[in-house]
C-alpha cells in the first residue's frame, strides 16, 4: 500500500541539510517547551519521584554499548542517531583500545554492544570485535541487513560474525514490504529479507546452533509497539510461510523523540498526541527497568553517556570528571545520577523500551 | 457545549467511574478480559473490534482500534478488509429486510 510519508523528501541526515534539529540544545527545547500543551505536561523527573526512583542511580554496570561511529548506508526516517551515508564520524583504532582499556578493567562489563550507523562500516570494525571476544565478553551487533549486500566486501559478514559468535540484531520493522520501505527507504526490504536468508543458512535463528539473530519491531509511525510476544508470534508465523526465515526473538522499541523521529512527529502534527500517549502509559514498573541502570553508553569520540539517547542528546554522565574514556572511574560511574528528560517517557511507556526490547 | 463530539473525548474514558464507579469497575474488567489474547489473538478480535465500530459508527471506536491495530501489527489491507466486513453486513441486513417488503407487497397485492 502506498502512502504520502510527511518527511518523505529526508533523503539525507538532518545535520547535511541544515535542520535546526541537528543540534541536541533545539531538541530538548523543543519537547520541553515548544507549545502551551507540552509546557503543561508532567515532567519525567516528577513522575520518576512519585515512584521513589529519582534521582536514577544505576545498578550493575553490565552493558558496555559502543557506537563506532554515525556512518551508514541507509538514511531511516525514525533514526535517533541522524546516521547516513552523509556523516564522517567514526570511532577511532585509539578509542576502540580504550574501549578494551575499560573493559579490562572493569568485569562486570559482560555484553559489548557495538552500534551505529552501521557498525560494520568501521574500518576496524573485525578487529575490534576479536579483540572484545578475546576478553570473553559477549558481543551484539546491531546489524541493519542490507550493510551485508551493500558491497563484496561485506558479503562474508555471516560467516564472520557465525566464527566470532557475535549476537546478531537486526531491525525490521515489519513483516512486509510496503511499511519496511516507508521507514527505512526503498528496496530495503527485499535486501533485508535477502540478508535474513544469508544469515539463517550459516545458522543464525536455528535453535540447534546457539547463533543469535533477534529482530527488532519499531513502529511505523507514532504509535506505540504492541504486546511484544503476540508481535513475535505474528512476526514468526509470516517471515516462515512468506520467505522461510526463521529467528530467535522479537524486541520490540518504542521510537524516542529523537532526531529524525522528532523531526517526523512535528511534520506530520503527532507531536503534542505522542507525547501525551508516551506519558500516560508512564509505567512504574517499566521506569525501575530502564535500560540506562545496568549499561553505559559510548560515544565514537570516547565520550560517556548514561544512554544512546542521551548520547544523541548530548548529555554525558553527571560525573564530576571521568566523562571520557580516558578518565574512566568506575566508582564515579556507579555513584552517579542519571540523567533524564522529557524523551525518557520513551523507555517507561506501557511494557517499556530498551535496546534488548520490552522490559516488563 | 460546541460539539456532540470532541476527540479528547476519547481519553478520558475511565473518568465515566465518577458517577458510577462499582458498575465501570466492571465494564472495564470485562473490557479487558475481553480482548485479551484468547481461541482467538488479541490482534484477530482488534480487527472484529474495528469492523464493529465502523458500524455503530463510534468516531471514538474508530481512532481507538485504529490505533490498536497498528501496535499490534495489523495492515492496511486487512483493516479495510474489516471495514468491508462491517460495511457488507450492513448492507445484507438492510437488504435481507426487502423480503419483507416482498412479503408485505406480495399479501396485499392481488
Amino acid at each position: 500500500m502506498a502512502f504520502q510519508s510527511a518527511s518523505s523528501k529526508a533523503t539525507k541526515s538532518l545535520l547535511s541539510r541544515g535542520n535546526r534539529l541537528s543540534e541536541a540544545t533545539e531538541q530538548i527545547s523543543h519537547l520541553a517547551g515548544s507549545s502551551e500543551t507540552l509546557r503543561q505536561m508532567p515532567r519525567f523527573s516528577a513522575k520518576l519521584r512519585e515512584s521513589n526512583l529519582f534521582p536514577l542511580a544505576p545498578t550493575e554496570l553490565q552493558i558496555f554499548q559502543v557506537n563506532v561511529g554515525k556512518m551508514c548506508n541507509q538514511v531511516c526516517k525514525h533514526c535517533h542517531v541522524d546516521a547516513g551515508p552523509d556523516r564522517r564520524e567514526i570511532m577511532t583504532k585509539e578509542t576502540m583500545s580504550l574501549c578494551l582499556d575499560v573493559l579490562r578493567a572493569t568485569p562486570s562489563f559482560t555484553t559489548v554492544d557495538l552500534t551505529g550507523g552501521a557498525p560494520e562500516m568501521n574500518p576496524n570494525f573485525r578487529w575490534f570485535v576479536e579483540e572484545i571476544r578475546n576478553l570473553g565478553r559477549e558481543v551484539i551487533v546491531r546489524c541493519n541487513l542490507t550493510i551485508i549486500l551493500a558491497n563484496k566486501s561485506y558479503n562474508d559478514l555471516p560467516q564472520f560474525f557465525a566464527k566470532h559468535r557475535v549476537q546478531v540484531v537486526s531491525s525490521l520493522p515489519f513483516y512486509e514490504k510496503s511499511a519496511t520501505d516507508r521507514q527505512r527507504g526503498d528496496g530495503v526490504f527485499e535486501k533485508s529479507i535477502q540478508a535474513l536468508k544469508m544469515l539463517n543458512e550459516v545458522g543464525f535463528g536455528k535453535p540447534e546452533t546457539g547463533l543469535i539473530l533477534n529482530l527488532v519491531y519499531n513502529p511505523v509511525g507514532a504509535f506505540l509497539p504492541g504486546d511484544q510476544v503476540g508481535l513475535e508470534r505474528e512476526y514468526k508465523r509470516e517471515l516462515k510461510a512468506s520467505f522461510g526465515i526463521e529467528f530467535n526473538s522479537l524486541f520490540t522499541i518504542t521510537n524516542l523523540p529523537v532526531s529524525r523521529y522528532l523531526e517526523y512527529l512535528i511534520e506530520s502534527d503527532n507531536l503534542e498526541d505522542y507525547m501525551e500517549r508516551l506519558v500516560s502509559a508512564y509505567n512504574p514498573v517499566a521506569a525501575s527497568n530502564v535500560m540506562c541502570r545496568n549499561t553505559i553508553s559510548v560515544g565514537w569520540d570516547g565520550s560517556l553517556y548514561d544512554c544512546d539517547f542521551n548520547q544523541m542528546l548530548d548529555l554525558k554522565v553527571a560525573t564530576p570528571n571521568g566523562k571520557h574514556l580516558k578518565d574512566w572511574d568506575l566508582n564515579a560511574m556507579k555513584s552517579r545520577s542519571i540523567i533524564v528528560d522529557q524523551h525518557c517517557f520513551g523507555c517507561t511507556a506501557g511494557a517499556g523500551s530498551s535496546c534488548g526490547g520490552a522490559t516488563t | 457545549m460546541a460539539n456532540y463530539y470532541d476527540s479528547g473525548d476519547l481519553k478520558k474514558f475511565g473518568q465515566i467511574a465518577e458517577f458510577g464507579e462499582d458498575a465501570a469497575k466492571k465494564f472495564f474488567d470485562y473490557y479487558g478480559e475481553t480482548l485479551k489474547d484468547g481461541a482467538l489473538t488479541a490482534r484477530e478480535k482488534s480487527l472484529i473490534a474495528l469492523g464493529v465500530a465502523h458500524a455503530i459508527q463510534c468516531p471514538y471506536c474508530i481512532d481507538a482500534f485504529a490505533s490498536d491495530n497498528l501496535e499490534k501489527g495489523s495492515t492496511p489491507e486487512q483493516m479495510m478488509e474489516a471495514v468491508h466486513v462491517a460495511a457488507a453486513i450492513r448492507g445484507g441486513a438492510a437488504l435481507v429486510h426487502g423480503v419483507q417488503m416482498m412479503n408485505k407487497v406480495k399479501k396485499l397485492s392481488m
